[in-house]
């Protein structure tokens, strides 16, 4: 039981570390379970930016949460099984004569490669940047598509 | 080149917030990352709230403590299953007391691609009043 969770079977990433970085989490999570503690919906990724990956028989979804960037910042681009997302956050200087109490927000460049379990229509890719969230939504290629097999009798 | 990968983005995570007050609707919650600056005339907070739109966002100044709050509706279909999953969607929420007193009629809020930008102006103040000390 434990090893399934310990464990999962999840597209492996292009950073080597990631791996490492999902177990520990996972690792946290389970003792977080065993002690009691509330850990709903805590799943910090610890790269930037977070993404999740969805899909429905015809396409793949990809989400990355990337407030405060210009769509024209972005690129992204996808080749058989693979989708990247890179860009720059750049934080506009304050004027002059401002003293600073909290600085929370990072700036700087990103880069993130996701491997997806089946390859897609590169060439019909969709990416959509709303209210600081990007969404792709990729096509399934023809070959990666379920396919519903007749049983003949 | 190194000073260069140090300016990268690497590791943010969102941090849950401990829910004070507690949230009546179910899910998590989370502490949306904020800068916040000031200068003679006006104290600005820069928040980072992604999938917020503008009418689900609430800014409430009470007295003097400033309350964002923001719920984010799950963007997946039904139809959709997870392959890989990062990040919850949830209601953003954070306080901060003010120590200023905010001229309330001036304050400009704006959302832009998920970032909020809130500038409170600061309300002009009754001038220090030199007490003299009187002596027999």
């Amino acid at each position: 039981m434990l090893f399934r969770r310990v464990w999962p079977s999840r597209p492996a990433f292009e950073n080597p570390y990631a791996e490492f970085d999902q177990l520990r989490r996972e690792m946290l999570r389970v003792f977080d379970t065993l002690s009691g503690a509330d850990t709903s919906g805590e799943i910090a990724a610890g790269v930037f930016p977070p993404m999740n990956v969805t899909q429905d028989d015809n396409h793949f979804f990809v989400r990355a949460e990337i407030p405060g960037v210009k769509a024209e910042d972005l690129s992204i681009s996808a080749l058989r099984n693979r989708v990247s997302i890179s860009g720059k956050r750049e934080i506009a200087q304050e004027r002059n004569g401002v003293s600073y109490h909290r600085k929370e927000r990072a700036e700087g460049e990103f880069s993130r490669t996701v491997t997806l379990p089946g390859e897609v229509a590169a060439d019909r890719v969709e990416a959509r940047y709303v209210d600081g969230v990007l969404t792709l939504t990729l096509p399934k290629a023809e070959a990666a598509k379920p396919r519903q097999i007749a049983v003949k009798a | 080149m190194l000073k260069e990968s140090n300016r990268d983005l690497q590791k943010i995570e969102k941090t849950n917030a401990p829910a004070v007050p507690e949230q009546t609707r179910p899910g998590p919650v989370f502490l949306p990352a904020v800068d916040i600056f000031e200068n003679d005339n006006t104290i600005a907070v820069l928040a980072d709230m992604p999938g917020v739109k503008a009418q689900d966002l609430k800014i409430d100044l009470r007295e003097d403590v400033l309350t964002l709050s923001a719920h984010v509706d799950a963007p997946e279909s039904s139809g959709e299953t997870n392959v890989l999953r990062e990040y919850e969607s949830g209601t953003f929420f954070r306080q901060f007391t003010l120590s200023e007193v905010i001229d309330q009629a001036k304050i400009d809020a704006k959302l832009t691609n998920g970032v909020l930008r809130l500038e409170l102006p600061k309300q002009e103040r009754a001038k220090p009043r030199q007490i003299t000390v009187k002596t027999n």
